[in-house]
Formats: C-alpha cells, structure tokens, sequence
C-alpha cells in the first residue's frame, strides 16, 4: 500500500490526468445515454410492439463484452477507430439500456387511474407527459443513470485498450509490467469513483423519490446539474490534451510501452514538437486499424507480425523478403516502414531453467519428445496465428496431452515459473527471461519467420515533420536483442520507471 | 323546454372484437339535473361516462353536450367543460392537495391569485378546511378525504356538467352516507347538471333526481325513485331485489 501511495505521489500529475478523463468518459457518456435512453423508454412505453424487439437489442448490446464492442467498433467509420470517440459510443451503448429500461418500467409502474384523471381533464398528452408522467418517473430514471454511471464507471476502465485514456491505463500498464502495485494505483481510485457516483446518484434519487415539496426537488435537481457542470468543466481541464502532437501508439506489453516511450523521448529530443503517448493499446490490429485511420502518427511494428497478421500473407523466414514485402504492403496503405532498430523479437518457446539443465534440453526438438506429459500455455494472439502455436505443432510433431492453456501473455511467464505449465511461447526478448531463470529453446528447424522490429508511421506525418523520420532514423540498428532485454528487465522485475529507462538508454547511444 | 345538458340519442358502442357495450342506448339528463345511474359491473355504465367526455366516441348514434355533438367538441375544450370524478379518484401524488386542485385552472392558465382563492373555496365547500388540509399530501388522507379532494379538483373550473363514476364505491358505509349529505349540499348550492353511476340501488335513490337502470347496454327505466321503486318491470325489480340496500319507507 505505501508503494501505491509512492507511485500516486510521483504520478501525481498524471494520475489527476487520467482521474479528469475517467470522469469526463463516465459523465459525457451518462448524459448523452440519458438523453437517448430517456426519449426511447417514453416511446417504448407508448408502444409496446415496440418495446420488445428493442429491448431484446438493447440487452444483446449489453451482453457483448465491451472489449470485444472496442474491436467492433474499429473499422466503423466517425464512431469508430481509436481513442476517446470510440469510448464514448461504447459507453452510451452499454448506458442507454438501462436507462431505457427503468424509464419503461418506471411509465408502466403508473397507476392507470392517474393516467385517465389527467386526460378526462383535459390535458394534452404532452401536458399529461410533463406534468404527471415526467414528475412521477423521474426516481426510476435516476435509477436507472445510477446503474448506467456506475457500469460506465467500470467499462471506462477497458477503454484504456483503445487508447481512449482513463485509470485504466494503470490497470493494462500494471498488467503487462506484471507489477500489482501498478494495477491498484488504476483499480483503487476506479472502485471509489464507482462508489462515490454510486452514492452520490441514489442520493439524488432518494431526494427526489420521496415526497417532497416541488421546492426541494428543484433545489436537488439544481444541485445535481451545478455538481455536473462543475465536474464536467474541471475534469475537462485535467484531461486537456493539446492539439496538433505527434501520437505515439503501442501495443500493450512492456517492450511496446518502452518502444514507445522510445519514439516519444527521440522525437520530443530531437524535433521539439510535442508528442502525445497513446501506450498500451489493446494489440496488434488495434494499432494497425489506429494507424490507418490516422488516430496516431506512429508505432513499432515486428516484420513478421505485419506479414502474417496484418496483411495476411503466407510465412517466410527470410529476414530480408519479409521487410521488403511488409514495406511495399504498408506503403499502398498509405504507411511507412521505417528501416529495423535493430533486434529481432522472435518467438521464444521457453522451458524452466531448471528443467532445461535437469533434462539437458537445447532445441525444441528435445521438448517435443517430453510433450506426452506436459501442459502448455499460451499467449491469445500465438495459440491463433498461423505462424503460432498450430503451424509449430505440425513442424515439430507437438502433442500435449491436454489442448494448450490460453492465457495473458505476460501472465504465462510466471505460470511457467510457478510450475502451473511445463512450457510457453514468449518474446525473446522478455526480461522476465532473465528475471525468473526461463530457458529459450532453440528453433532448430527455423520455424519461426523473423520478427524485426521497425517503427510503421502515416506517410502523411513524416511528409508534414520530414525531422520525425531523422529522428526516428537515428535509432535504426541500434538496439540489440541484449539492449531490449536489459530494458524489460529492468521495467519488468526491478519495476523501475520507464521514462528514466528510457531517457538512460538514448544518453548511451 | 331548456336544452339538456346531455343527451345520448340511439347510441351504439362496441369494443373492438366483443360485444356491444352499448345498443341504441338513449338518454337525456337535463339542466341542474342529478341522473343516478344503475347496473351492475360490465352493463356499461362506465362507457356511458367515457362518451360524454369523449375519451370514447360513438360507432352511431350521437352523443351532445350542451346541445352539440362531441365530436363536434374541441376535446380538450369538452374535457374541462365536464367534470370527472373517478371511483380510484386518481389523484396526483406529486402533487399537494393544494396542486392536485389547482391543476385545470393552471392549465386554463388563471392567475396565481384567482387559482388560490378557488382552491380555498372549493376545499372550503368539500369540507376539508383549506389551512389545514391545502399543504398536505394525497397519501395522507383518508378515503374519505382523497374523494372530496377528487370532487373538488372536478369542480375547480365549475364546469357545467360533472360525470362520476362509483365516487363512493370504496367507502365505509358511514362515510358514504356522510358524503351522500355533503354531495346533496353541495348539488343544491351549484345545480350542475350530473350523471352518476352506481351499482348501489340505495345510493341512487339517495342522490338521483332520476334514476335510470341500465342493463346489457340498454336503457330499461328511468324515471323518478319512486316510480323505480314502484316499477312491476322485472328487469328493474331483479336490480332492487338483489341489492342490499332498498329505501325504507
């Protein structure tokens, strides 16, 4: 716990960033879903052969994880793509379905007689609706924001994936760097806010459920909007982001955050222009699809990942037809591949140390023989790709008496660590390797393609900024498999802080 | 001879798909008149209240307010020009007694202080002292007290004609009788023009100039509580047999 406050105190400034986006998320999406969901509810409610086919929609749009939401999102053009629109669209969905909800039962929940006291005398059915049926259903409605700011509360958080910023970066920072403290530092101020809008809301609406003069329900309702308003302009203010930055994009391991951080530090050095670090974002097609659409200017790319995932195209393991085919690839997108960094980011099929010296194992090959009894566990993205875990087990004959385990990437090292799985496929060039006393087997059949790593960037940025490509060519060659290793490490078990990791590594070159 | 104030002239009415509610149905209920009207549950006495305030209109046959037929009505207009007193009584409960009084005036859009003083006199004229009962709310009166509230609030406008249906239905019988006097004082001082439905022979009496017994959408007798009284018709006998309540003397 005091590390967590160590980390609040040292990322005071940031963490009162992220706080202002979270609530600015949770706060516009709720406003805007009850603006959606308050109208819909009132016309479901007045047509009930309506009402079904739309509620049965609105609460598949509730089941689909909103992760996966994030992903359908992605090719939608104006509400999709990467960053805080996205979210918003996101969380009005998962918010207007229970809001509608409580509006129709809220509607229904009137006694008819009321209803037919206000039309035989003589309302209209729009003074009927302000006068009676809006006064007596506003408790459900507030009920049903409540449910909808606390949900949005927590999805926020996944926003994070799609870089839409919040305290979820925390959460995904902590988990890829395997570091608790991290993760709480996002979790705990998230759980408060859940709990502090959670109460603040079912004290809106006790105020204004109970019977009480149209005084003090005025005053509580003025209350509310004067609290909104206020936590809506401050927040603004913390989450304010410049425009005109260049936008560092990564996917959401530590080699990614400190690739990105890289690019961040080497641009700001050396161009000046101010950069926007969009780290952590939720994988591979994510930052493929946020390139693209122009929702960041650059990110690290692996040749070979770009061959098979992005492009679809057939393996190869020569290092040279790999770069010159992804970067043709890239280019009629509209895309520039910088030249390698320098290291390649191979898959390691990893073993522990000690079962490696026990058993005298070298080669993938000398595992394959102790498959028969072994578990293994993989990554989501190698247990898929062609060139992963199917494509592996046919080169080597693998079979494991059990299907793989699928688990988080990074979560697997120490699952192998600890003994849950006998072998995992990692990045070769994870510090955890090291840290944990992991063993690499060598892919003597070479199976594996090759996994250079190169910055990919809109062609439009490097046009506009031809000093971001000077920048990022400096870097071209320079960093070995050893430098990327000692920099995961150095983020990964001894948790330090990655800016200075970073900033110590560019002074070295 | 004056213009009734209702008239109901071979009115016909169905629901969709069900039988005839009402079946050439004919009526007249003249100025400052008080028509009782009986039958018991689904004889169609309610569906005679709705066409007259036009939250139904006739499949044929013509219903008249004030000499002219309600869909000739704007209904917004026909609505306040006739009072409506439902049994449930339906009163608002967001609202203070003062406010559930007070909602048609708003609507016709009285100043505050003209609103106020009817609100006080017309809580003054149902029995419930205006400083004591204005600031209250509906869950906090008695049965009694919600009807009066619910008479007061149909007269805010004093609409010529009021339409109740069941008002006393749901009282004790000693509240009923009570709100029998009051609703008899209070008819005597204003001379609306009203139509009651009952399944209450006993209250019929006691509150109709006429009664009129209805029974499968028709009309079968209406006349006088004596003459009902006296009828041979064994159609309005079976109605003063069955309840239990038949005029002494």
């Amino acid at each position: 716990m005091n590390r967590v406050l160590a980390f609040w105190l040292s990322h005071r400034s940031e963490l009162a960033a992220l706080l202002g986006q979270h609530v600015l998320l949770v706060v516009v999406s709720t406003l805007l879903a009850t603006a959606i969901g308050v109208p819909l509810g009132i016309f479901a409610a007045r047509r009930p052969r309506l009402a079904s086919p739309l509620m049965a929609f609105a609460n598949i749009v509730q089941t689909v994880p909103s992760l996966a939401m994030f992903g359908f999102l992605l090719p939608v053009p104006l509400v999709g793509g990467v960053g805080a629109r996205a979210a918003l669209v996101v969380l009005i969905l998962y918010g207007v379905l229970p809001i509608v909800r409580t509006t129709i039962a809220g509607l229904r929940g009137i006694d008819p007689a009321i209803r037919e006291a206000g039309v035989a005398m003589g309302m209209t059915a729009r003074e009927l609706l302000r006068q009676v049926e809006l006064p007596l259903v506003v408790p459900s409605i507030v009920a049903g924001v409540r449910v909808a700011a606390v949900v949005g509360v927590g999805s926020a958080t996944i926003a994070a994936a799609i870089g839409a910023g919040g305290l979820g970066e925390y959460i995904y920072r902590g988990l890829s760097m395997v570091d608790t403290d991290v993760i709480l530092a996002g979790a705990i101020p998230a759980a408060a806010l859940a709990l502090v809008v959670d109460a603040s809301l079912l004290w809106l609406e006790r105020q204004l459920s109970a019977r009480r003069r149209t005084q003090s329900r005025r005053h509580a309702i003025a209350a509310a909007a004067a609290l909104a308003v206020v936590v809506l302009f401050s927040s603004g203010v913390a989450a304010r982001r410049a425009a005109g930055k260049i936008v560092i994009g990564s996917k959401n391991f530590t080699e990614q955050i400190v690739l990105g951080e890289l690019l961040a530090q080497v641009i700001e050095r050396d161009t000046g222009l101010p950069v926007d670090r969009r780290l952590n974002l939720g994988g591979t097609i994510i930052c493929d699809r946020a390139v693209l659409a122009g929702d960041i200017d650059v990110y690290v790319e692996y040749t070979g990942t770009a061959l098979t995932a992005v492009f679809h195209q057939p393996v190869n393991t020569d290092p040279a037809a790999v770069f010159n085919t992804v970067r043709d690839l890239y280019a009629r997108t509209g895309r520039t591949l910088l030249p390698p960094l320098g290291f390649n980011n191979t898959f390691a099929i990893l073993v522990r140390g000690a079962d490696a010296r026990s058993r005298g194992l070298k080669t993938i090959d000398d595992a394959a023989r102790e498959a028969p009894h072994w578990r293994a566990g993989f990554g989501y993205e190698f247990s898929e790709r062609p060139d992963g875990y199917p494509g592996l087990a046919r080169a080597y004959s693998l079979r494991f008496p059990a299907p793989p385990r699928v688990m988080d990437l990074t979560l697997s090292y120490r699952a192998l660590a600890s003994g849950q799985v006998d072998l995992i496929a990692g990045d070769a060039t994870a510090g955890l390797i090291k840290g944990l006393d992991l063993f690499q087997l060598e892919d003597n059949r070479r199976y594996f393609p090759p996994y250079d790593a190169a910055a990919v960037a809109r062609a439009e940025t490097l046009l506009r900024y031809p000093t971001v490509r000077t920048a990022i060519e400096r870097l071209s060659g320079r960093i070995s498999a050893a430098d990327m290793r000692a920099m995961n490490y150095a983020a990964d078990v001894e948790h330090r802080d990655i800016r200075e990791i970073v900033g110590k590594f560019l002074k070295s070159l | 001879m004056p213009v009734p104030a209702i008239e109901f002239d071979t009115v016909s009415f169905a629901r969709p798909g069900r039988a005839r509610v009402l079946d050439r149905f004919s009526l007249t209920v003249l100025t400052g008149e008080v028509l009782a009207l009986v039958g018991r549950s689904g004889a169609g006495k309610t569906t005679v209240l709705k066409l007259v305030n036009r939250l139904l209109t006739p499949d044929s046959g013509t219903v008249r307010v004030e000499g002219r037929d309600t869909r000739e009505w704007d209904e917004v207009r026909l609505r306040r020009r006739v009072g409506y007193v439902l049994q449930e009584v339906g009163l608002f409960p967001h609202m203070t007694i003062r406010d559930n009084v007070a909602v048609v005036p708003r609507l016709e859009r009285w100043t505050a202080g003209r609103t106020a003083n009817r609100v006080d006199e017309l809580l003054d004229l149902v029995g419930l002292p205006p400083r004591q009962f204005a600031a209250r709310w509906p869950d906090e009166l008695s049965g009694g007290q919600r009807q009066r509230v619910g008479v007061a609030r149909a007269l805010a406008v004093d609409p010529p004609v009021l339409v109740m249906d069941e008002p006393f239905g749901a009282l004790d019988p000693l509240t009923r009788a009570e709100l029998h006097a009051e609703f008899r004082h209070i008819q005597e001082r204003l001379r609306k023009s009203v139509i009651i439905v009952s399944h209450d022979m006993g209250e019929a009496f006691a509150l109709g100039d006429r009664v009129g017994v209805i029974e499968d959408g028709v009309l079968v007798a209406c006349d006088p509580p004596a003459a009902i009284a006296a009828s041979r018709d064994p159609r309005v006998r079976r109605m003063l047999d069955a309840l239990p309540t038949v005029p002494r003397g």
